[in-house]
């Protein structure tokens, strides 16, 4: 199975001495951390916007390591066997996404119960903030591997990516907290934004692939 | 043709439009010249195109 | 003369040069009619007064923000799939113009909001969706600009702005869900009962005017970007050939 092969191979640069797999979360909690400093420490203003913060926190983090997906493969050369494998390379975008977002983005639904507690969230916020971040963690990364395929095929493109890709991050967010907030604040059932993040983050696992893919193919050219 | 209570609003409104629509003009007619310029320019100095190819 | 015409760069330079005298004086001509229409012909609005005014610029530019858009993705396909350079010089061309389009209509926009909801900003879903577009734009013009060879620029931006396409109804959706979760009260809503033709026809005249201006515009840039890019191949040529001869 060369893709279970690929997944653990990505899964153990991640994890390894040099991998970017603690960058996200590290980046996470410091901003997290920061966000009190500047709103001061009012727990129930902290509280109200808490999920929110989170989010945030997370759409952030989550594309910090992004640039990495694909540009460390094309600078050793392992994108050019992938691109002239017989494996679909759909699939191994799929594959690659799905490494990233077990290092990145799980360990970021992990850490959020943890800072939500700092931020004075209530065991039920925390769990709903925890469904939500897990449902809507993978459609960052699978909008964002549009991106990083950008990146890795335009030189000095890692810059641009956290410009080009976070409008597109706004629905994502949007439901995001929506759905968080359901618990708190709303008179809105958590259902309805639950079900359309749920959504997104599928069709985002249809786009996101066949445009990376693409872009890899037209870059390699 | 009275604008009533909130005609700085309009004319500010009209005012911005022509001052975009007219930076892009500006733009195009200064970058046109530019380039013209720099084309009979490479032209002057015996450069020449390979046939009808663009890159 | 035949569309495949239009396909070669240097018949389409020599077509622009034709056709742009009749494009300028057309386009002022048509401005010169709907600013008559706009100033002494259209009625104030009963609710709004003068300020209606606004609404002539701002709708037009509105709707040229998406068109532009539309464009772009029409020579984004042509470009991916034609490998069309002349979609790619297309394509590059639009989004400046599209870009300044859609910063008029937020600006008017918000010149509209002012005395209407009582601040110049207010997160309404329109102006809101409006401004994700202006950031998407900026973003297509930063890539034009980071990326030094133009084909793999055109297809970089061609597949982000086809990527954008898919996005802004999701965008647009989510927006508007969004703001009628957090509407506030007094919110002035335009689309409350059917235009008069008073409004109307001074409206569509603008819009055609404004688009018009934008096909000028285009076709004006295109030709620049063409002829950039032909000193470009120039120089590459003549760094060659100063390299073969200082080597033999």
């Amino acid at each position: 199975m060369p893709l279970r092969a690929l997944l653990i191979r990505d899964i153990r640069i991640a994890l390894r001495i040099g991998g970017g797999a603690l960058t996200g979360v590290l980046f996470f909690l410091a901003v997290v951390t920061l966000i009190p400093f500047a709103l001061g420490p009012d727990l129930a203003l902290l509280r109200r916007i808490g999920p929110a913060i989170l989010w945030l926190g997370a759409l952030l983090a989550s594309l910090l390591t992004l640039d990495r997906l694909f540009a460390d493969d094309q600078a050793d050369g392992s994108l050019d066997l992938l691109l002239t494998g017989r494996t679909p390379l759909e699939l191994v975008v799929v594959t690659k996404a799905f490494a990233h977002w077990l290092t990145t983005g799980l360990p970021l639904v992990i850490a959020a119960p943890v800072l939500g507690i700092m931020l004075n969230l209530e065991p039920d916020a925390l769990v709903i903030v925890m469904l939500t971040l897990l449902a809507g963690t993978p459609a960052l990364t699978f909008i964002g591997v549009i991106g990083a395929a950008l990146a890795a095929t335009l030189r000095r493109g890692g810059l641009l990516l956290p410009i080009l890709i976070l409008p597109l991050t706004v629905p994502v967010l949007i439901f995001g907290v929506s759905a968080a907030n359901a618990t708190l604040t709303g008179p809105m059932p958590f259902g309805t934004p639950f079900a359309i993040l749920c959504a997104l983050t599928l069709f985002s696992m249809v786009i996101g692939p066949f445009a990376a893919a693409t872009t890899l193919r037209q870059g390699a050219e | 043709m009275n604008l009533g209570q909130h005609a700085s609003f309009i004319v500010a409104a009209y005012v911005i439009a022509i001052a975009v629509v007219g930076a892009l003009v500006i733009w195009v007619i200064a970058d046109s010249r530019t380039q013209k310029r720099m084309l009979a320019d490479l032209e002057s100095r015996g450069a020449r195109r390979a046939g009808e190819r663009e890159p | 003369m035949a569309l495949i015409d239009l396909a070669n760069p240097t018949r389409f330079l020599t077509l622009a040069t034709r056709v742009l005298p009749w494009l300028v004086g057309l386009t002022l001509a048509l401005f010169a009619v709907g600013l008559y229409l706009t100033f002494f012909v259209a009625p104030d609005d009963y609710q709004q007064g003068a300020v209606v005014k606004i609404m002539f610029i701002h709708v037009p530019n509105a709707w040229l923000s998406m068109f532009v858009w539309g464009v772009m993705c029409v020579a984004a396909l042509g470009t991916l799939v034609w490998r069309h350079p002349l979609a790619d010089v297309a394509a590059k061309a639009a989004a400046p113009i599209g870009a300044a389009f859609t910063f008029l209509a937020l600006a008017t926009g918000s010149l509209w909001g002012r005395p209407m909801w009582g601040t110049y900003w207010v997160w309404d879903a329109r102006l809101t969706s409006v401004l994700v577009l202006f950031l998407m734009y900026l973003g297509i013009i930063a890539l034009w600009r980071t990326v030094e060879d133009p084909s793999r620029a055109a297809r970089a931006a061609a597949i982000l702005t086809l990527v954008g396409a898919i996005n802004i109804p999701i965008i647009k959706f989510s927006v508007d869900w969004w703001n009628t979760l957090h509407q506030p009260a007094s919110v002035f809503r335009a689309g409350g009962s059917a235009i008069d033709k008073s409004i109307l026809v001074p409206l569509l005249v603008m819009a055609v005017a404004f688009t018009l201006l934008f096909l000028t515009l285009h076709v004006a840039a295109m030709r620049n970007e063409i002829l950039r890019r032909r000193i470009r191949t120039l120089r590459l040529l003549q760094a060659r050939m100063t390299n073969a001869g200082a080597r033999a």
